[in-house]
């Protein structure tokens, strides 16, 4: 599946709080249903650049949810205000413009693909990160895949997204279980506490792990994963200035050496694939 | 229709060598990316004489009005590009320009013959922000090592050599003369300056490799400054850029001289880019006039 070839127009339609985070949704009506995994890159039409020249360059945004929409899809995403351009992203008006370029990068292959044996799924997220599980456990549950959904949060602060894992009803769906930091909610301590309790179970090497969240935890899935003989396939961020391929920004070392370029080979890759996770400022 | 060293394109606007991966682009973009090509020349990203895997990360940064980036020239080598990338190249519907570079002036000419010998390859751009290994000298900041290397590669090749001028210098408009006087065929400028920032959150330098280059339209009035120098001192075609992002930006470039103009950062911000200035300039009758009417000021 390839991207509309250059940037649009999208429209707000709505920006809403998510206990620490927000949730924006765009409607795009010209671009197709993104994969779960991939990204877009987001510049607000007016009033980027606004804090002394910055945000200058677009940010690279995982999608959490879409669906059709009444003249062409929705896209959701979940953000946080960690800088100048998410900053201005969270404060968002319905009716403002964005521009959209994208949806870029691979998406998650689904679990027969990465293991013809894999009964099925363990989503771990963790923080912002728990963004592009929603939208795989989604597809996931519509077509019956097994699964569990492992998602963790620093603090009370630091945390949202819960309401895109929702069933059919307002409840959270019942194969998700939660922890904190700080205990504010469920297990407290880390969510690889909670995956490394599943992978010690009989049935955990018919699984794959699905991944995404900061990069000390995505390592601590890793090697957990490396550990039990789990294949694991990890959503990964890094700085980028375009998300197609032009500016080789996002280098991430290759276990034989040299680079991927993460918005282009990525930002999904398989565990095995990697040296280790690359910290990112 | 521009005529440019003996090549017709169809609009002024190229791509900044480094800004854009055609191949790449082609992957996720489809075919479309070649029924509306933005830009009317290609200019490729910098070839070596052996591969190279690039610098560390963090390689990118941003800043007020631009960013500053230390990539490290990664590329396959002349022999994985011509056996790979420029059948890759050859596809896109416009000429294509392949920018080289090499630490030694045999290696450099090696590059020249082996590109300027293929027939897909409209014209050569030479990379001389690079060390000469022998003398330690960056070419392109010293107007006798410019003009040394252009004397032993103009003999090698008829295509058009297009020199490559660095921004970080006192008086760019030496090393154009110089680069007329050696044989090259036109000038294109500026390269990125070079620039530093700090991670606010470590206190240590943002990129790995501890500098990099500037681009971007904070390097704008900088770049129309040295391109006015350059024009002024070498009678050769220039192409222009610098942080140029819509029409009237380019519009200044060639009110101030420049034969093309490139768009390199804002195609990161947007990939169609190149046609939205080359329509802009095309559809805004009015833009050259105020572009010169503002230079006129002066």
């Amino acid at each position: 599946m390839t991207a509309p070839f250059g940037r649009r127009l999208c429209e707000v339609s709505e920006n809403r709080a998510s206990d620490g985070y927000r949730v924006f949704s765009l409607l795009d009506r010209d671009g197709p249903e993104p994969l779960p995994g991939q990204f877009y890159m987001l510049a607000v039409e007016q009033r980027w650049e606004e804090r002394g020249g910055r945000p200058f360059l677009p940010r690279a945004i995982s999608v959490a949810d879409s669906g059709p929409a009444a003249s062409g899809v929705r896209l959701d995403f979940l953000v946080e205000g960690v800088g100048p351009g998410t900053d201005r992203l969270c404060a968002l008006d319905p009716g403002e413009r964005v521009w959209v370029n994208g949806p870029l990068g691979n998406a998650f292959r689904e679990p027969r693909e990465v293991n013809p044996g894999a009964a099925g799924a363990i989503l771990v997220g963790g923080g912002i990160g728990i963004a592009p599980l929603a939208l795989l456990r989604r597809g996931f549950a519509e077509r019956g895949v097994p699964l569990r959904v492992l998602l963790g949060f620093r603090n009370r602060e630091h945390s949202g997204g819960l309401e895109l894992f929702c069933g059919a009803g307002a409840e959270l769906c019942p194969e998700v279980r939660l922890a904190s930091e700080d205990g504010h909610v469920g297990h407290q301590g880390h969510v690889t506490d909670l995956l490394a309790a599943m992978l010690a179970g009989d049935d955990a090497e018919s699984a794959v792990v699905y991944s995404c969240g900061p990069p000390a935890m995505l390592e601590a899935v890793r090697i957990l994963c490396a550990e039990r003989g789990v294949p694991s396939e990890l959503a990964l961020e890094s700085p980028m200035a375009c998300g197609f391929g032009a500016c080789f920004g996002c280098a991430v070392p290759k276990p034989e050496g040299g680079y991927l370029r993460l918005c282009v080979d990525g930002p999904v890759i398989a565990g095995e694939n990697l040296a280790a996770v690359p910290v990112h400022a | 229709m521009p005529d440019f060293c003996g090549i017709e394109l169809a609009h002024p606007v190229i791509n900044a060598s480094g800004t854009y991966d055609a191949i790449a682009a082609r992957r996720v973009y489809g075919d479309a990316l070649l029924e509306d090509f933005p830009f009317s020349a290609f200019v490729s990203k910098t070839i070596t004489p052996e591969s190279r895997t690039g610098n560390e990360p963090r390689r990118i940064w941003e800043t007020p009005g631009g960013m500053i980036n230390s990539i490290g020239l990664p590329n396959k080598g002349l022999e994985g590009f011509l056996a790979d990338d420029l059948p890759q190249l050859a596809e896109l519907p416009v000429p294509l320009i392949v920018s080289v570079m090499a630490t030694g002036r045999q290696e450099f000419a090696r590059l020249v013959e082996a590109v300027g010998r293929r027939e897909e390859v409209a014209a050569i751009e030479l990379n001389v922000s690079c060390p000469n290994v022998h003398s330690g000298l960056i070419v392109g900041e010293q107007p006798s090592e410019t003009e040394a290397l252009l004397d032993i590669l103009r003999p090698l090749t008829e295509k058009p050599l297009i020199v490559k001028l660095t921004p970080n210098v006192a008086d760019p408009a030496a090393v154009a003369a110089a680069a007329e006087q050696g044989g090259a065929d036109a000038v294109s400028l500026i390269n990125t300056l070079k620039a530093s920032a700090i991670d606010p959150a470590s206190g240590a330098p943002a990129l790995a490799a501890g500098h990099g280059g500037l681009s971007g339209p904070a390097v704008r009035p900088i770049a129309l400054q040295q391109l006015r120098a350059v024009v002024a001192a070498a009678a050769l075609p220039a192409i222009g850029m610098g942080g140029i992002c819509n029409g009237a930006d380019a519009a200044e470039f060639l009110a101030a001289g420049a034969a093309l103009v490139a768009v390199g950062t804002e195609n990161f911000r947007d990939p169609r880019a190149g046609a939205r200035v080359a329509a802009e300039l095309g559809s805004a009758g009015s833009s050259r006039p105020a572009a010169a009417a503002v230079l006129d000021l002066e």
